[in-house]
C-alpha cells in the first residue's frame, strides 16, 4: 500500500516538474505547439472532409439503381428507345425496369449549367418546376415566380416555381430542376419512347453482375453502369481530391515536420546541463525519461486536440471553406450544406500514431543518450 | 551513520583513445573511515574534484575500485548508483549547480521526486533545513536571484534533503568572501557533530586550516602526494 502511495506520489511529482519545465521554456513550447497543432489541423481536415464527402456520396447512392443501362452510338452517348426496355424485363433477377429523362441545360443568365430531371414517379404539373436551392439563389426566384429557359428551337418557356428544394438535400439538388415529362421533351425535343436512359432493379446483389452480363449479351449497343462501380469512382475521385491538395501542401507539411522534429530533439547545453544535474542529484535514467515523456505527452497530445478539434469545427461548423472548392469539384453553382459529422476511427488512430509517436520518438531519443551518461560528462 | 569510503589503485584517463588523453587521478589507494572532515587539497588540476565524483558515484574509474562501507560501488548498475547519490552521498558543486527557473524551495526539494516522499513530510524538511540556513526569507525566490553564499546554502540544503551520511563539496570556499567562508565552516562542524563524513576539496587556507577539519589529503598530477592527520589536541 505505501510503495503504491510512493509510487503514485512520485508521479505527481514528475507531472508537476514536467509542467513546470514547460512553463519554463514558454517561448519554444508555444512555437511547437502552433506548428504542431497546425499541422494536424489540414491533414485532419482533410481527413474529415474526404471521409464525410465519400459518405454523403453513399448516402445518396444508397437509393441509386443497381444497374443503369445507356445506349451507345459510335462510342457516344444516345437516347434509348422503349423496346430496349422490354427486352431487359425478361431477364432474371430483374425487378422493375424504368425510362429517366434527364440532361443539362446551359443558362447564360447566370452562365451556369442546371441539371434538369424528370421524377420517376411523376407528381409534376406541366408548366410548373422544382428548383434547387443554389438555383434559386443564383436566380434569384422564389416559390410562385416565373423561371423562363430557352428551349431547343429557340422558343423560351417558362415554368412556375412550386418549390424550391429545403437547404439540407443541398449537395445532391442544388442546381436541380424537376419538370414534367411533356415538358421536359419539348424543351429538348426527345420525341416519345425514347429515354436518356434505362435503371434497373435487382434486389439480390449477387446477382447484379449476372444480369450486368445478360444485359449486354441482350442489348449489344448499350453500356451497363454499376452502383457499386459509381460508388468505388466517388471514393476514387475524392481520395484523388484529397491527394491533389496534400500533395502541394506536402511541401510545407514536410517543412513543419522537419521545424518540429529539429526544435524538440535538438537538446540545448542548457538542456543537457538540467539532465546532468537530475541525474547528479540521484535521479534514475527512466524518471528523466518519464519527465520528458510527460513534457512531450502533454505538447504532443494537447497539440493532436486542438488541431483536430479545430479541423472539425472547419469541416463540420463552416463546411471546409479552405478546402471546399477543390474538394466539392469545379462547378459554378456550388452546393451551399453542411455535412454530416462524420469521424473514421481508424483514420483518427492512423493520424494519431502518425503525429504523436514520430514527436514523442524524436524527443525522447536525444534526452535518453544525454541521460544514460554518468553526470559528470554531462555537467562537463 | 555510515560512510566509510576506501579507494583501491583508482585511476581516471580522460580523452581515451585520443593522442590528448591524460590521467587525472592516477592510483590513489586511501581509506576514509566514516565520520569527520576530510579535505582535498591541491593545485588546479591535481585531481581534486575528479576524485570527489569518482567517490560521489557521479562518474567510473577507469582503472581500480570504490568501496564504500565494504561494498565495491563503482561497478554497480545505473541505477543502485543513482540510488546511491540520492541517498548516501549529498553533493555541492562548486558552481552549484542548481536548476535555473525553479525557486528554491523547489531546487531543494528535487532529490527527493524520486523516492516519492509524502509532499507534506518533504515540504516540512525542506522548510526546516532553509529556515536552519538562514533561507527561510528566500523560499520562493528564484536561483537566479540569489547571492553566492545564498546559493551555497541553497545547494547544502539539496544536498542534504535526503540525510544523506556523506556530505560531499567541490571548493565549497570558491565563491565565497571571507566572512561567508567561515560562516560555511560553522555549518560543517555542526553537521561533523551530527555524525556525517564530509569530504571536501579545497585549496583555500581558511577551510585547510580550519579546526574542524580532520585530515588534509594533499594531491598533485592526479597522485597522492601528503596525508595529514589531525588530532583532538593539535585541533
Amino acid at each position: 500500500m505505501n510503495d503504491f502511495r510512493g509510487m503514485l506520489e512520485r508521479q505527481r511529482y514528475m507531472v508537476d516538474y514536467a509542467v513546470s519545465s514547460m512553463a519554463r521554456r514558454k517561448g519554444r513550447n508555444t512555437g511547437l505547439f502552433i506548428v504542431y497543432g497546425a499541422m494536424v489541423f489540414l491533414l485532419a481536415s482533410v481527413l474529415f472532409y474526404t471521409s464525410a464527402l465519400q459518405h454523403e456520396a453513399g448516402v445518396l447512392l444508397a437509393e441509386a439503381p443497381e444497374i443503369v443501362v445507356q445506349r451507345m452510338v459510335a462510342g457516344r452517348h444516345d437516347l434509348i428507345p422503349t423496346d430496349h426496355a422490354e427486352a431487359l424485363r425478361g431477364i432474371r433477377g430483374v425487378r422493375e425496369v424504368r425510362g429517366r429523362l434527364w440532361g443539362y441545360h446551359y443558362d447564360p443568365v447566370v452562365r451556369a449549367n442546371y441539371t434538369l430531371l424528370v421524377p420517376p414517379e411523376g407528381g409534376i404539373a406541366p408548366g410548373t418546376a422544382v428548383i434547387g436551392p443554389a438555383l434559386a439563389r443564383a436566380r434569384g426566384a422564389g416559390m410562385g415566380d416565373a423561371l423562363g429557359l430557352r428551349g431547343h428551337d429557340g422558343n423560351v418557356f417558362s415554368f412556375r416555381i412550386v418549390t424550391v428544394l429545403p437547404q439540407e438535400s443541398a449537395l445532391a439538388s442544388a442546381d436541380l430542376l424537376l419538370v414534367a415529362e411533356t415538358d421536359f421533351r419539348e424543351l429538348f425535343g426527345i420525341p416519345t419512347g425514347r429515354y436518356t436512359d434505362l435503371t434497373l432493379r435487382v434486389p439480390n446483389p449477387r446477382e447484379v453482375q449476372t444480369v450486368a452480363t445478360k444485359v449486354l449479351e441482350a442489348l449489344p449497343d448499350s453500356r451497363v453502369i454499376l452502383r457499386e462501380e459509381m460508388l468505388r469512382t466517388y471514393d476514387a475521385v475524392f481520395d484523388w481530391r484529397s491527394t491533389l491538395i496534400l500533395l502541394p501542401l506536402s511541401g510545407a507539411l514536410f517543412a513543419f515536420a522537419i521545424l518540429a522534429w529539429e526544435r524538440a530533439s535538438g537538446l540545448s547545453a542548457d538542456e543537457r546541463r538540467e539532465i546532468g544535474i537530475l541525474k547528479a542529484v540521484g535521479w534514475e535514467t527512466g524518471d528523466v525519461l518519464r519527465v520528458k515523456l510527460w513534457e512531450s505527452g502533454l505538447l504532443s497530445l494537447s497539440a493532436f486536440v486542438f488541431g483536430t478539434t479545430a479541423a472539425y469545427w472547419h469541416v463540420f461548423g463552416l463546411s471546409a471553406p479552405l478546402l471546399a472548392p477543390v474538394m466539392q469539384g469545379w462547378s459554378v453553382l456550388y452546393p451551399d450544406f453542411a455535412l454530416t459529422p462524420m469521424v473514421d476511427g481508424s483514420q483518427m488512430l492512423a493520424l494519431f500514431f502518425l503525429t504523436v509517436f514520430p514527436y514523442l520518438a524524436a524527443t525522447l531519443i536525444p534526452v535518453w543518450r544525454a541521460a544514460v551518461t554518468d553526470p559528470d560528462e554531462v555537467m562537463r | 551513520m555510515t560512510g566509510h569510503v576506501e579507494l583501491r589503485g583508482v585511476r581516471k584517463a580522460f580523452n581515451e583513445g585520443r593522442p590528448n588523453r591524460f590521467w587525472a587521478v592516477n592510483g590513489i589507494d586511501l581509506a576514509l573511515p566514516a565520520g569527520g572532515v576530510t579535505v582535498l587539497s591541491g593545485p588546479s588540476g591535481s585531481g581534486k574534484t575528479t576524485l570527489l565524483t569518482l567517490i560521489g558515484c557521479l562518474g567510473r574509474p577507469t582503472e581500480g575500485r570504490v568501496h564504500l562501507d565494504g561494498t565495491e560501488i563503482s561497478g554497480l548498475p545505473e541505477p543502485f548508483r543513482a540510488a546511491l547519490r540520492r541517498q548516501t552521498f549529498g553533493f555541492v558543486f562548486q558552481r552549484f549547480n542548481l536548476v535555473q527557473g525553479l525557486s528554491v524551495f523547489d531546487n531543494v526539494m528535487l532529490p527527493a521526486y524520486p523516492i516519492g516522499t509524502p509532499y507534506r513530510s518533504l515540504r516540512d524538511r525542506a522548510l526546516d533545513l532553509l529556515q536552519g540556513f538562514g533561507l527561510g526569507h528566500r523560499v520562493d525566490a528564484r536561483i537566479e536571484s540569489l547571492s553566492g553564499g545564498e546559493a551555497q546554502r541553497t545547494a547544502l540544503a539539496r544536498a542534504l534533503i535526503n540525510d544523506p551520511p556523506v556530505l560531499i563539496a567541490d571548493e565549497p570556499t570558491a565563491n565565497l568572501d571571507s566572512e561567508l567562508s567561515l560562516a560555511f565552516l560553522e555549518i560543517v562542524s555542526g553537521l561533523r557533530r551530527e555524525g556525517r563524513t564530509l569530504l571536501l576539496s579545497s585549496h583555500d587556507p581558511l577551510v585547510r586550516d580550519a579546526a574542524v577539519v580532520d585530515r588534509v589529503v594533499e594531491l598533485r598530477d592526479g597522485r597522492l602526494v601528503g596525508d595529514q592527520r589531525r588530532s583532538e589536541d593539535s585541533r
